[in-house]
């Protein structure tokens, strides 16, 4: 049986085509058993992401199966396969594996160690599992794929830095207050980049948003988007202390914060920290408010400082995610080739056991004259010729199953001898506890 | 047996150190799992051998150098083992595991027999009294770690230099958390400690105060502590500040502990 990976992704096909091929996650029954219906596909699962769609089976004959499933991308969500087809990849054997094991440990995503992906292939695998469209193979091929990522999550440090200057700002929140959920965030100004890192904050569970703006009303629009409050742009200062994190963008040519205000705000707060994220250029923030004990300034060139070097970690990091990467696929492409070596065996002994008892059965029907006791010592005879013949190719096939190639083997055997092999059955793995860290994003 | 359990808890701070310190270079999470059982199998061993000592002497093993110091690292470690489990920091241990290991190894160089009790020190109040005091002097130590770390995040975070140190480093809240909740707990113990000495100084000496080096340092450092205590009580010291004094409320303590029972001769100065 082998594994087979079809799909494209974000490096293959632009997102028209990925937003033509992706499966509403609501509805993944269908297409999930029509998948396993198709001939020569066993097992199958369907990943379905903004950035990626891949579909994972198993099957007997890998060039047939591979193209069945291109025809069912392209039939089922009707796309011409012409156009289709050029963005597809199709890997298998080591090849599938590798491809899945980066993927799970993310670092096939757009943006290297974002954390989403194992979520996602997690529902992926949770649809599979209840549709029972996966079995043994899959099963098996998946926890491992989950347990690959999380090693290569907490043995490198691939995922544990920010990169993006919003993610950067909450993350440095986080080190200077800990805790974010008693935390206010006011917002000074407007502007995406400033929205969208308040909605970051926000999501990271600060307490409330207050929002100012030189226009009253852009600051009451505003507020109502976050469910925040509106402060007058004049009031500012009466309410700066209220913040703990403020985002400032406005147009202004000058500063609008300056050192003098930020003493007075702090002592006001009882010199509780304050972190002050200036995203305007020209800067809002008078840069000597750095100075001020527990107040912490950081600009927009400050950020990209830290995204930058947050990127250059990653990449080094992939290196080592590489490596055990590398090691598990080993590991597993073992077990997956054992799983064909006792019934290959036990196939192969019944044919020779078959060929024995033919032979020797006609053979005893014409010989009248056979002396006392000379059945027993022909039985005995011909079962002695076939395990010695028989012992040194199980033996091999044996110590191959802990030294790879064992699917080379194993094909021969099954075509030189005409073997045919039940396929072994497992009940359905349930999916471990899924790691609570990991939200199954919807991007 | 008594001196076994001594030299294998010796072996297992080292250790403990090492691991952490370690783990202050290498993010590898073995690296603080093997400082946290060998810190807890020194700490287990350390109980063990204080309360044998205890059994052999017949009376608190506190009352010379060799003791205190061995005791004053034994309660270092078990006001760190219960932080380390309530804030999950492992990297607190790089900071205050090497405090006790020094202690621990400083009370080595002094000798470890057990003579005849000084007759001041004959008293129910001995155990009181030492308890409390070291207790105080754990919980100012593990502060003094705590200071010494927020103090570096905080550098890290004013220079924006984000390196793996400082993402190994708790948030400057938590830091700052762990040296209030120090000071709430060792502030209360010292003034214990001071109030059953003075009792018993009435009934051993017949004066509750009589300006001894050790009691005249032992106010110092209570009245450093005090003052952290009503700052950041009442005008909300906290952070650098807080720390800073700290750091310096520690060393008032060293002396009050150490020096004054190596250079100033008193009443207290039981080597």
């Amino acid at each position: 049986m082998n594994i087979i990976v079809v799909g494209l992704s974000h490096k293959t096909a632009s997102v028209e085509i990925r937003e033509k091929v992706a499966f509403a996650p609501t509805r993944m029954e269908k297409p999930l058993r029509e998948l396993v219906g198709l001939d020569d596909i066993g097992e199958g699962l369907i990943v379905s992401t903004c950035n990626r769609v891949e579909i994972y089976a198993t099957t007997r004959d890998i060039a047939g199966g591979m193209a069945r499933i291109k025809r069912f991308l392209a039939d089922y969500h009707q796309i011409p396969y012409d156009v289709l087809e050029p963005h597809l990849y199709c890997h298998h054997g080591e090849a599938a594996i590798r491809h899945v094991f980066r993927v799970s440990a993310s670092l096939d995503s757009m943006v290297i160690g974002e954390p989403q992906i194992l979520g996602q292939i997690k529902t992926a695998y949770g649809y599979a599992a209840e549709f029972k469209t996966s079995g043994i193979i899959l099963n098996r091929f998946l926890h491992k794929a989950f347990s690959v990522a999380k090693r290569v999550r907490t043995e490198t440090k691939i995922a544990s830095s920010a990169v993006s200057v919003s993610f950067a700002a909450v993350e440095l929140a986080k080190k200077i207050f800990g805790d974010l959920s008693d935390k206010t965030v006011m917002l000074i100004g407007a502007g995406e980049m400033c929205e969208l890192a308040a909605k970051h904050f926000l999501n990271n569970g600060v307490r409330g948003v207050m929002v100012t703006n030189r226009t009253f009303e852009r600051a009451v629009k505003l507020a109502e988007e976050f469910d925040g409050k509106p402060v007058q742009f004049e009031d500012l200062f009466d309410q700066l202390h209220k913040a703990d994190i403020i985002l400032s963008s406005t147009g202004a040519p000058h500063y609008i914060i300056r050192p003098k205000e930020v003493e007075e705000v702090i002592r006001r707060r009882k010199h509780k920290p304050m972190f002050f994220i200036d995203i305007a250029v020209p800067r809002d923030i008078d840069p000597k408010v750095n100075d001020i004990e527990n107040a912490y300034l950081y600009d927009m060139d400050d950020l990209q400082g830290v995204v930058a070097s947050n990127l250059q970690q990653r990449a080094g990091e992939a290196g080592k995610a590489e490596a055990i990467i590398e090691e598990e696929i080993g590991q597993y492409s073992r077990w997956l080739a054992s799983l064909e070596i006792t019934p290959t065996i036990v196939a192969l002994r019944n044919r020779f056991e078959e060929v024995r008892r033919a032979e020797l059965d006609k053979t005893l029907a014409t010989w009248k004259d056979l002396p006392q006791g000379s059945e027993k010592r022909l039985e005995a005879l011909t079962s002695a010729i076939i395990n010695k013949l028989l012992h040194q190719p199980t033996s091999t096939l044996k110590q191959t199953g802990q030294g790879g190639r064992t699917d080379l083997y194993v094909d021969a055997l099954r075509q030189l001898f005409d073997l045919s092999t039940a396929q072994p059955e497992e009940e359905y793995a349930p999916l471990e506890d899924v790691d609570e860290s990991i939200s199954a994003g919807k991007g | 047996m008594n001196d076994l359990l001594y030299r294998i808890t010796l072996i297992c701070y080292f250790l403990a150190t090492i691991a952490y310190l370690a783990f202050l270079i290498k993010p590898r999470d073995i690296l603080a799992k093997a400082g946290r059982w060998t810190v807890m199998a020194g700490f287990a061993l350390h109980c063990g051998f204080t309360f044998s000592r205890a059994m052999a002497a017949g009376h608190t093993p506190i009352t010379n150098l060799h003791e205190s110091l061995s005791f004053f690292s034994l309660a270092i470690v078990g006001v760190f083992i219960a932080f380390e489990r309530k804030y999950r920091t492992a990297i607190l241990g790089s900071f205050v595991t090497p405090v006790a290991l020094v202690l621990m190894f400083s009370s080595f160089g002094f000798p470890s027999t057990i003579g005849p009790l000084n007759p001041a020190l004959k008293s129910n109040w001995l155990t009181a009294h030492t308890v409390f005091a070291f207790f105080g002097y754990a919980f100012f130590s593990v502060s003094f770690g705590a200071s010494f770390m927020y103090l570096i995040q905080e550098h890290f975070l004013k220079k924006k230099k984000l390196g793996t140190m400082y993402q190994k480093l708790p948030s400057l809240d938590t830091l700052d958390d762990i040296n209030y909740r120090c000071l709430t707990f060792g502030f209360p113990l010292l003034t214990l400690a001071i109030m059953t000495g003075a009792i018993w100084a009435e009934t051993a000496w017949g004066t509750y105060w009589s300006w001894d080096p050790k009691e005249t340092w032992s106010l110092i450092t209570w009245f450093v502590y005090a003052a952290l205590l009503h700052g950041r009580l009442t005008t909300g010291w906290r952070g650098r500040k807080a720390a800073i004094l700290a750091i310096a409320g520690f060393f008032v303590l060293l002396f009050t502990f150490l020096g004054v029972n190596l250079f100033l001769p008193g009443l207290h100065s039981y080597k």
